[in-house]
């Protein structure tokens, strides 16, 4: 067993007794790495190495980690020394047996302590002796306890546990001087140590003490102060100088009151005229511009986003900043949506009651309403409520200014009213209650009434009041409509409600919309069930007409799509296909719807099939002779029939006497003409109605592409058709002006070809920067590939390095077990030898003895 | 016996049993003639209730005799065969059961002629009860035959009655389209139907034959009505359903056999088709020509001569007849010369307002949907399209949009319709001859569609949008345009509030005063307020 660990143990002992530089220095043990290429400024670890040095570490290594696990392979005991301080390489012998006799002591002394009744035991406070604390005369501050709680000075501890480096050292250098002096040496230091540490604190004291006396100077000059500041509470603070809590309560008291303290806020500027003209104008601008892009509808708006120019920078991931999609200008909820809108706004309701007249404001003052007490220093959300009111107020004016009475009779009239009527009212809740309200009451009457009970119940005065608001539209709405529906129909009234329906509007747009398309749907789904029973459906009647004209009132007509009036539009248009013309009433009611939609498009100029069609037929309706005309009209006219005659004149004389004048809005219900002549007239005005929605129309639509074969078959039917010579000068006049108009443009187009669509750009971005770390051969381009190339070489390497050390740990147990069984044979042989030996002479004294006896004998 | 009895005595007291007494006296007295042939003279008092002035009476009476006559028919009280007349009745040697027959049997004939005549009585509920008596006498007649017949050669069927209500039915003065479709009942059974058709056939080839073809609308509308109600068995195995059920040799009944049904209902709608009809009349043929008459002619290229007829009349006729053509052509190889450019010139302003555009535009698409015609043709149809688009409402334009860009995807020589880049700056007049019908004269291919650049500015939103696209290269895709066909005005502004919006509703900005102002005030420039 000996043998074998002898042997090798001879190449370590020669290379322990050498040292380091005479390993070195002997060319035997030095293996020198030779170098392809010599690279300048390249410093190499690996020229020289000694082989035979790292193989016995190697080996080393081996034996205390992989033999010693070999030879515990298959056994399940341990063998542990717990003994104080075994494994631990950093203390001294000497000291570990110093400690090691110390815990005996104190296991023996404790055993011992159980029974010791007497011994006098140790009270301590915080790891302190309370005795000793008592010599110490000086309290310790809660101050210091804080400094230094769990933290003991080093040399402290280092005295009292004797484990602190100063003190080893120190003890080592005494080391060297002799073993003697230490222990005394030891004692002295320690003395030295607390004194030390004593005169720390009294120190400490010191600086304690004098900031102590500082604050309270500082207190009092507070005080002093105090009393300037604190004008009310001076007095009571002079007497609570002693007592703490109180006087901190006051001061936060009196911080929070600092805080809450009224402040002067700024007023806004009073505005001159030219700024407030020129807001008025941006404001307009605005609105213009918003009304055009809702106008364009988004097929144009995506044009436009896709010329926007792109920047260097542009990353092309769809962030555009500038971007169009402000919201629109609406309320929403009974306030302006955007603050700075709605700022601009309530600026042009002022300047719009500055604008009327001297008289309003006069009038504004003499109604004396609450509205006075809103100042500029009311909270925001007062004062945006009270401009609305104001907002209100004005337009109920309005209308009393346009009309033609005189300043002091309306005044009068106004004072009278007021006389009559209550102040306020309460909201209607259902139609009935309105009408009732209404009811009875002249034109100007009900406007006040109606301006009232908004007022009374204004959004801002109760939370219910803006849901009876909202309904009291629809009521209104269905209000206008009966007196529409009367006969006659009282259609001054509807005149003066149309504020009042405006204002409302404003406030609740949703309510609004929603009460207009309900209205125009209802009245379209009962159109279509009557064309479904009976093929045709009379035209609407003159509410439906009222209705649709107080849309374009309320709202944009000009939007490319609008929640409102594109149903509004497609309800002329099926008025205007599907409802025959029977009578002079049909004509009129066609005629009115036809002015509708010129003036629904006239703005966005959009192009109205039916209408050119109905103007058309009743023109067609004015020819006498209708066989071979050059065109043909559109249902729901016919070519031929017993009602294609209703324009033609029965007297041609007629004519001469005939005048230009509007057609009432009644004529559409009910139609009263006696005479022969007036019936001709009515006739003549209808065609002149007409006559001048072609002239509008043809004006309208020069824009458009295909304009000549538009207005085709109407420059037939005029040229050739209508018997225009009978007609008066103005109607002739007109006729002119149409085929001028018509004729005069251009009739030439270019052929169409596709939008020519922008060649994509090439993007131009801030060059690409590339780092190059490595300027050796360049695998892989990107960063990824080199780190993955990188990782791939080092997982190789690696590989290769467990591999060989794999092999060379095999090779090392393999040795081993190799002389672990030439050593058991080696023993094995000796015994046997041995056995042999012992048997031989065993053998050879038998032999021997054998021979003694055969030679005895 | 007993009620009425009472009723005589009593009738002044029990005023308010008078209403219910005509009908107890009724049914009491139809059980005592069921009873005893003693009776048998009562019969003259319910024939006499038949004849009331008042309608429940009436009604009552049909009831009774409906009882009566059929439980005598089944009892076999009623004489067969060749009847003398009533004069001869007397004197002729005959057994007393023998004239109790015939007494009955001329009572049954006298009362069949009085439903007959109720038939076109005033009140509908007596035609209606009128007529299930007989139809009720029909059946029993088939099952206890009349006539005196041999068994093996014929069948026994009601013919006479059959002609005679049929007759009836056919009023020349009055609709009776309510009154048929209650028949509508009875036609469901094979052989009625089969009886029923070739009696019409006769019907109307004597009447109009009478009138020397002139237009008898009441008349052509109830024979239309009663034909229209005629549904055909698609397969043999359907005839299941009848009135009368032959015991003998069943199958070889003509009414039972799918074949006879059919050559009836063709010869049955060409008598009815060989004269004038009134133009609704046309229209309402046309209509249910292709699904509920060609699929049931054994022959249907004997409609060719009516169908041409009809496409050369102009019009929504033409527009009609197109459908009917159609399954001429797709399936029973009807070469028609001419075929697109008749129906180019059916393309008229008011092709996109008739009721018929959903089907005219359904059958358009598919002649047009062949790839193998020629491309001015295509071209024609797309400029014609586009133009008369300038007049269409915008239901009409939503279909047609897609309509003509279809048409240029599928001949993607049209595309020249739409872009031309070769000529792009030139501007020019447009080529196309509107008035010229021939469509390889009209010059389309020269033009482009600057109709539907116009349309572009429609005021609809979609129809704005839709026509937007022959701005930009058309998609492969092809629209599906079979939703959009039965669109209306209606249904496009509901589809329009769907399209909720979920910004707020901008409002006008100009504050409005006057009821007449804004816009321009065109309204107020031609209207007062009065």
């Amino acid at each position: 067993m000996g043998k074998p660990p002898k042997k090798k143990n001879l190449a370590d002992k020669v290379r322990k007794t050498k040292t380091s530089t005479e390993i070195k220095n002997n060319p035997f043990e030095v293996k020198i790495n030779r170098k392809k290429f010599d690279i300048l400024g390249r410093k190499s670890k690996h020229d020289v190495g000694l082989p035979g040095v790292s193989r016995s570490k190697a080996i080393n290594k081996r034996k205390e980690t992989l033999l010693k696990e070999y030879k515990t392979k298959d056994k399940a005991n341990k063998f542990i020394d717990r003994r104080f301080g075994e494994y631990d390489t950093k203390m001294d012998p000497e000291e570990k047996i110093l400690q090691r006799f110390s815990m005996e002591r104190q296991r023996t002394q404790d055993k011992k302590n159980m029974y010791n009744l007497n011994e006098e035991e140790e009270l301590t406070h915080y790891g302190q002796s309370l005795s000793e604390m008592e010599k110490l005369n000086d309290m310790v501050d809660s101050d210091d306890d804080a400094d230094e709680k769990g933290m003991l000075s080093a040399e402290l501890t280092a005295s009292h546990f004797g484990g602190g480096g100063l003190l080893r050292r120190k003890t080592q250098g005494e080391k060297d001087n002799g073993g003697n002096q230490r222990a005394k040496s030891r004692q002295e230091l320690i003395e030295e140590l607390i004194l030390k540490s004593k005169q720390e604190k009294r120190e400490r004291q010191n600086q304690k003490e004098e900031s102590q006396v500082l604050t309270e100077k500082l207190d009092q000059d507070w005080k002093s102060i105090q009393g300037l500041l604190a004008h009310k509470n001076a007095p009571k603070a002079d007497r609570h100088e002693e007592e703490d809590k109180p006087k901190l309560d006051e001061y936060d008291m009196m911080v929070r009151e600092l805080g809450f303290e009224m402040k002067a806020q700024p007023s806004e500027k009073m505005k001159t005229p030219e700024e407030v003209a020129r807001e008025e104008r941006e404001r307009l601008q605005k609105l213009e511009a918003d009304r055009l892009r809702r106008m364009m509808g988004d097929a144009v708006g995506d044009c436009t986003k896709t010329q926007a120019h792109m920047s260097a920078d542009d990353i092309n991931d769809g962030f555009i900043l500038d971007g169009d999609d402000k919201p629109t200008l609406a309320y929403q909820d009974g306030k302006w949506n955007i603050n700075e809108e709605g700022a601009k706004i309530e600026g042009d309701d002022e300047e719009g009651g500055e604008g009327e007249s001297g008289e309003e404001e006069s009038d504004e003052e003499e109604e004396g309403s609450d509205e006075d007490s809103h100042s500029d220093l009311d909270s925001e959300q007062e004062s945006a409520g009270g401009e609305e009111e104001e907002e209100e107020e004005e337009k109920d004016e309005a209308p009393a200014t346009k009309s033609q009475l005189s300043e002091e009779e309306r005044k009068a009239q106004a004072e009278a009213a007021k006389a009559e009527l209550p102040y306020t009212f309460k909201a209607p809740e259902s139609y009935s209650d309105l009408k009732g309200l209404l009811q009875g009451h002249p034109a100007d009457h009900q406007c006040i009434i109606l301006a009232r009970t908004q007022k009374c119940n204004h959004p801002s005065l109760a939370v219910g009041n803006k849901l009876k608001l909202q309904k009291l539209f629809g009521f209104l709405l269905e209000y206008v409509g009966e007196l529409a529906s009367r006969s006659p129909p009282e259609l001054s009234t509807i005149d003066k409600m149309i504020p009042q329906l405006y204002g409302l509007c404003q406030l609740f747009p949703e309510a609004a919309s929603k009460a207009m398309q309900t209205t125009l749907v209802d009245s379209a789904h009962s159109m279509e069930e009557v064309l479904e029973v009976k093929g045709r459906a009379a035209f609407p009647q003159l509410d439906m007409l009222i209705y649709l004209k107080i849309t374009a009132l309320l709202f944009p007509t000009s939007d490319f799509r609008h929640p409102v009036t594109t149903p509004a539009l497609l309800y002329i248009s099926q008025a205007l296909t599907k409802c025959p013309v029977m009578s002079l009433e049909d004509v009129t009611s066609g005629l009115v719807l036809c002015c509708l939609a010129v003036e629904y498009i006239s703005f966005s100029k959009r192009f109205f099939p039916e209408l050119i069609n109905f103007l058309l037929g009743v023109l067609h309706l004015a020819v006498k002779d209708k066989t071979s005309t050059g065109y043909s009209v559109v249902p729901p006219f016919r070519q031929k029939g017993k009602v294609s005659d209703l324009l033609v004149l029965s007297d041609p004389e007629s004519s001469q006497t005939w005048s230009k004048k509007t057609l009432p809005l009644s004529a559409t219900q009910t139609l009263t003409l006696t005479t022969d002549l007036d019936t001709d007239h009515y006739r003549l005005s209808a065609v002149a109605t007409c006559l001048d929605l072609l002239k509008r129309c043809s004006s309208l639509y020069r824009e458009l592409a295909s304009y000549s074969h538009i207005f085709k078959p109407i420059t037939t039917l005029l040229s050739k058709h209508l018997p225009i010579k009978t007609y008066p000068a103005a109607l002739q006049d007109l006729h002119g002006e149409i085929l001028a108009a018509i004729s005069g443009s251009l009739m030439s187009r270019p052929l169409l070809v596709f939008e020519k669509k922008k060649p994509i750009p090439l993007k131009l971005f801030t060059p690409k920067i590339v780092e190059v770390l490595d300027y050796g051969k360049k695998r892989g381009n990107t960063k990824e590939e080199r780190e993955k190339e990188r990782l791939n070489h080092k997982y190789k390497k690696e590989f290769k390095g467990a591999l060989r050390e794999i092999r060379k740990d095999t090779r090392f147990l393999a040795r081993e077990k190799l002389n672990e069984v030439m050593g058991r044979d080696a023993e094995r042989k000796r015994k046997v030898k041995e056995l042999f030996g012992s048997l031989a002479t065993q053998e050879g004294e038998w032999k021997a003895l054998k021979r003694r006896k055969n030679s005895r004998h | 016996m007993a009620t009425s009895k009472r009723c005589n005595v009593s009738s002044e007291n029990l005023t308010v049993n008078d209403v219910k007494t005509p009908k107890i006296d009724i049914n009491s007295k139809v059980d005592l003639i069921i009873q005893s042939k003693k009776h048998a003279n009562d019969v003259f008092d319910v024939l006499e209730y038949l004849q009331s002035e008042k309608e429940k009476n009436v009604v009552c009476a049909i009831n009774g005799c409906t009882k009566l006559f059929s439980t005598l028919l089944e009892r076999g009280d009623l004489y067969v065969g060749q009847l003398p007349k009533e004069e001869l009745l007397i004197g002729g040697d005959r057994s007393a059961d023998e004239k109790y027959c015939m007494f009955i049997r001329h009572r049954y004939n006298g009362c069949l002629e009085l439903l007959l005549e109720h038939i076109s009585h005033e009140s509908y509920q007596i035609k209606e009860s009128a007529l299930c008596a007989l139809m009720e006498f029909a059946s029993m007649e088939g099952k206890f035959p009349l006539q005196d017949l041999d068994w093996s050669e014929h069948y026994s069927f009601p013919r006479e009655l059959i002609q005679a209500v049929v007759e009836r039915l056919l009023s020349q003065e009055e609709d009776m389209a309510v009154l048929i479709s209650r028949f509508q009942e009875y036609l469901d059974m094979e052989d009625v139907r089969y009886y029923v058709m070739s009696s019409v056939r006769e019907n109307v080839g004597r009447v109009m034959d009478k009138t020397k073809g002139a237009v008898m609308p009441i008349y052509q509308n109830n024979v239309f009505t009663l034909l229209s109600n005629i549904n055909m068995p698609s397969q043999e195995s359907e005839l299941t359903n009848y009135l009368v059920k032959q015991e003998a040799k069943h199958e070889d009944w003509k009414a039972a056999k799918l074949k006879e049904h059919k050559r009836a209902f063709e010869r049955l709608w060409l008598g009815f088709l060989k004269y004038k009809l009134p133009s609704s009349m046309y229209k309402k043929v046309l209509v249910i020509l292709h699904d509920s008459i060609l699929p049931h002619i054994s022959n249907p290229t004997v409609m060719i001569d009516f169908l041409t007829a009809a496409y050369d009349v102009g019009g929504a006729i033409s527009l009609l007849a197109l459908n009917g053509l159609f399954v001429l052509i797709h399936q029973h190889n009807l070469d028609y010369p001419d075929f697109y450019k008749k129906l180019y010139s059916l393309l008229e302003p008011s092709v996109f307002h008739v009721k018929y555009r959903a089907r005219f535009f359904h059958l358009a698409n598919l002649f047009l949907s062949s790839t193998h015609l020629p491309v001015y043709l295509v071209a024609a149809f797309a400029k014609r399209l586009s133009r008369l688009a300038l007049t269409a409402p915008p239901a009409a334009l939503l279909m047609v949009l897609p309509f003509i860009c279809n048409l240029i995807r599928r001949h993607p020589a049209c595309r020249v319709l739409i872009h031309r880049p070769s000529a792009a700056d030139e501007a020019c007049d447009d080529p196309y001859l509107m008035e010229e019908e021939d469509p390889s004269q009209c010059h389309a291919l020269e033009s482009s569609l600057w109709e539907l650049q116009t349309l572009q500015k429609h005021y609809h939103p979609d129809v704005a949008k839709a026509a937007m696209a022959i701005n930009k290269p058309l998609s492969q895709q092809e629209d599906d345009i079979s939703e959009l066909l039965e669109l209306s005005t209606y249904e496009l502004m509901e589809r329009d509030l769907k399209h909720k919006q979920s910004k707020t509703v901008p409002l006008e900005f100009d504050p409005a005063t006057q009821l007449l102002q804004g816009s321009g005030g065109v309204l107020g420039l031609n209207f007062s307020l009065e």
